[in-house]
């Protein structure tokens, strides 16, 4: 099973590939990646560093292309494929049929991976994808339970890649126009979630309120730690009553079920992240690692080393873990 | 332009799914989508009521399509869309690319508001593969409709949601029930307690968004009613409208009225106003956030 890292500069690439990533996905500086945040990201120039660099330790570099262009932004997105083709990336994860089909018919050698963007959560989807796009690899959206992770990976014809660590998106990815309602850019059109350039934070005598383009998205009293207002992170009124009512600040973990997705015949766990620091993707790389290869050595022994999620529980949303929809209790 | 139904959003019991239909057959609306797309769980109806109630409307001189799952994750609920592919007397509208899979070669379908259809490629490959109609997603700006209308293939129809509450997104987790304290597992069924969905509020009270079991919706109804002008100027061929608890037909008939020119834009943008439980916005037909409303102040 290998373990795919998260990059947003060469030397998070570098950490990842240092600290036992056998890929490492990256995104150039454009709006055709869905972590388009300001200062993160790759020049072509860059990525081609990246790639020396990965190739010396035998390891891959994935170039996501994953939002879905616009007429306006189309020729930005063909450019980058043609771009990628001609930099030599391992694969080109994608979303969009109309730039699979440019992608799959201008470089037919090209590596496509099926994005998580793509929402493919079934057989079919993932069969249309294959069949007309020769797609190799599809990230399964977060959605999915472990069941049917397992009866996916049984009946499609395609490798199948998992989160395994990071940020927990409660919707359907590619399937949330959250973002766009209340600022104007989303993940799907602009490679954005609650941009920062709509935050606005703002003391009051009983604490802190963060807004998103005016919309109140928390309060926090006086020494409650405060989060990123990701909008369906915040906390709202329903029936009288003020909780987290999409989803708490919390991050995907799935130690615990490494050894059901090593047997179920999972390919690849990812992990969310390239616009984290290098230090957060090195620490999560290692800790990864170290758990992957002791599960690899001994399946039917291994449980997470108390060390291991304690190191990762350090860097968690909140602080708090869950096994996302993978653990059926949760949907 | 033709005015459609959108498929009913929220879990209503048979007899008001009935009712609502029935009087949707005096209705000025052309064209009626049926069925769940939001919540397998939702069994008031099953296939068959769905068929009757088409058949009904068929009568009634109605377009009929058949609409299906948005999010399709089970073998169950692949087997509920093969169902509603093979039923060989109505055209289906795909939701998922699972149902584009199984419609491609079989003739005429449409796609759905819920396939990301955001570039004229696209377009064309879905075209190809047997679309004769697409329903724009809602977070598409006039501009970038502009562009996709110049270059789509001939004989594509265009559908664009017009009125109701926007559905934005969709999980695997149902909020409804985590309101309740609930796993969706044992659900019991709440969302039948609101035929209009569960209103999130933020904390200084205003209404944000609408939880409607895994779907979650804006809580301001999306009316473009003031700029359908604008609308035909950019060939649109249908006004999508959603259904809501109370006043769909109604909404429907003061639509069709400024449509027709009986009732000026203005004077139907008033008239609107006694079916709207919330604010109303248009900011994504202006290329912007689409809560924003035109003519209000924007807070940034």
């Amino acid at each position: 099973m290998e373990l795919i890292c998260p990059a947003g500069n060469l030397p998070s690439l570098r950490a990842a590939i240092d600290n036992g990533a056998d890929a490492v996905y990256i995104g150039f500086r454009n709006a055709t990646n869905a972590r388009n945040f300001p200062g993160l990201n790759f020049s072509p120039e860059e990525a081609i560093e990246g790639l020396h660099y990965a190739k010396e330790s035998g390891k891959r570099i994935f170039l996501a292309v994953n939002t879905y262009a616009t007429p306006e932004s189309w020729k930005e997105a063909v450019d980058t494929v043609d771009t990628a083709a001609e930099i030599g990336v391992d694969a080109l994860i994608l979303a969009d049929i109309g730039l699979m089909q440019y992608a799959s018919h201008s470089h037919p050698d090209l590596r496509l991976h099926l994005s998580v963007q793509a929402s493919a959560t079934n057989r079919h989807a993932i069969a249309l994808y294959h069949e007309r796009f020769g797609i190799k690899r599809v990230v399964l959206p977060r959605v999915l339970s472990l069941a049917q992770v397992q009866n996916l990976v049984e009946k499609t014809a395609v490798e199948v890649e998992v989160f395994g660590y990071g940020s927990l998106c409660v919707m359907v990815e590619g399937r949330c126009a959250l973002s766009s309602f209340v600022t104007g850019d989303s993940p799907n059109s602009a490679g954005v979630c609650s941009p920062a350039h709509a935050v606005r934070w703002v003391e009051t005598p009983s604490g802190r309120e963060s807004y998103l383009n005016g919309v109140l998205i928390n309060r926090y009293k006086n020494k409650e730690m405060a989060g990123y207002p990701t909008l369906c992170k915040g906390r709202f009124q329903v029936n009288d009553k003020v909780f987290h009512a999409i989803e708490e600040p919390t991050s995907l973990n799935l130690l615990e079920i490494l050894p059901d997705l090593l047997k179920s015949g999972v390919t690849a766990i990812k992990v969310e992240g390239r616009q984290r620091s290098k230090a957060y993707v090195s620490l999560v790389t290692r800790t990864l690692r170290e758990a992957l290869d002791a599960c690899l050595a001994d399946p039917e022994n291994f449980t997470p080393s108390s060390d291991s999620i304690a190191q990762l529980m350090l860097l968690s949303e909140g602080s708090c873990h869950t096994l996302g929809a993978y653990h059926r209790p949760w949907q | 332009m033709k005015i459609s139904i959108a498929p009913i959003p929220y879990f209503w019991e048979k007899d008001r799914v009935l009712a609502f239909y029935q009087q949707l057959q005096d209705a000025p609306v052309d064209i009626v989508y049926l069925g769940e797309t939001v919540c397998s769980k939702r069994r008031e109806l099953g296939l068959t009521n769905w068929l009757a109630i088409a058949e009904q409307l068929t009568v009634a001189g109605k377009e009929v399509i058949l609409s299906t799952l948005t999010l399709i994750e089970a073998e169950s609920e692949l087997a509920g869309l093969k169902q509603i592919v093979e039923n060989n007397r109505y055209p289906v509208e795909a939701n998922d690319m699972a149902a584009v899979q199984l419609l491609a070669g079989r003739g005429k379908f449409v796609i759905g508001p819920h396939i990301n259809t955001y570039n004229s490629k696209t377009l064309a490959l879905l075209h190809e593969m047997g679309a004769s109609r697409w329903v724009v997603p809602v977070e598409l700006g006039n501009k970038t409709i502009s562009s996709l209308q110049n270059n789509r293939p001939l004989g594509l129809e265009t559908e664009l949601f017009t009125y109701g509450r926007l559905p934005l997104a969709f999980s695997a987790r149902c909020f409804t029930a985590r309101a309740h304290n609930r796993p969706k597992d044992s659900c019991e069924f709440i969302c039948l307690d609101y035929p209009d969905g569960l209103t999130m509020y933020t904390q200084d009270k205003a209404s944000f968004l609408v939880l409607n079991g895994i779907q979650v919706q804006s809580a301001a109804i999306h009316n473009l009613i003031t700029h359908l002008d604008e609308l035909k100027k950019q060939h649109i061929d249908i006004i999508r409208i959603a259904p809501q608890a109370e006043g769909t037909t109604e909404i429907s008939t003061i639509i069709k009225h400024a449509l027709d020119g009986g009732l000026s834009q203005d004077m139907a943008a008033k008239q609107l106003e006694q079916y709207q439980s919330n604010n109303v916005c248009d900011g994504y037909w202006n290329d912007q956030a689409g809560m924003s409303q035109s003519g209000s102040p924007v807070d940034v």
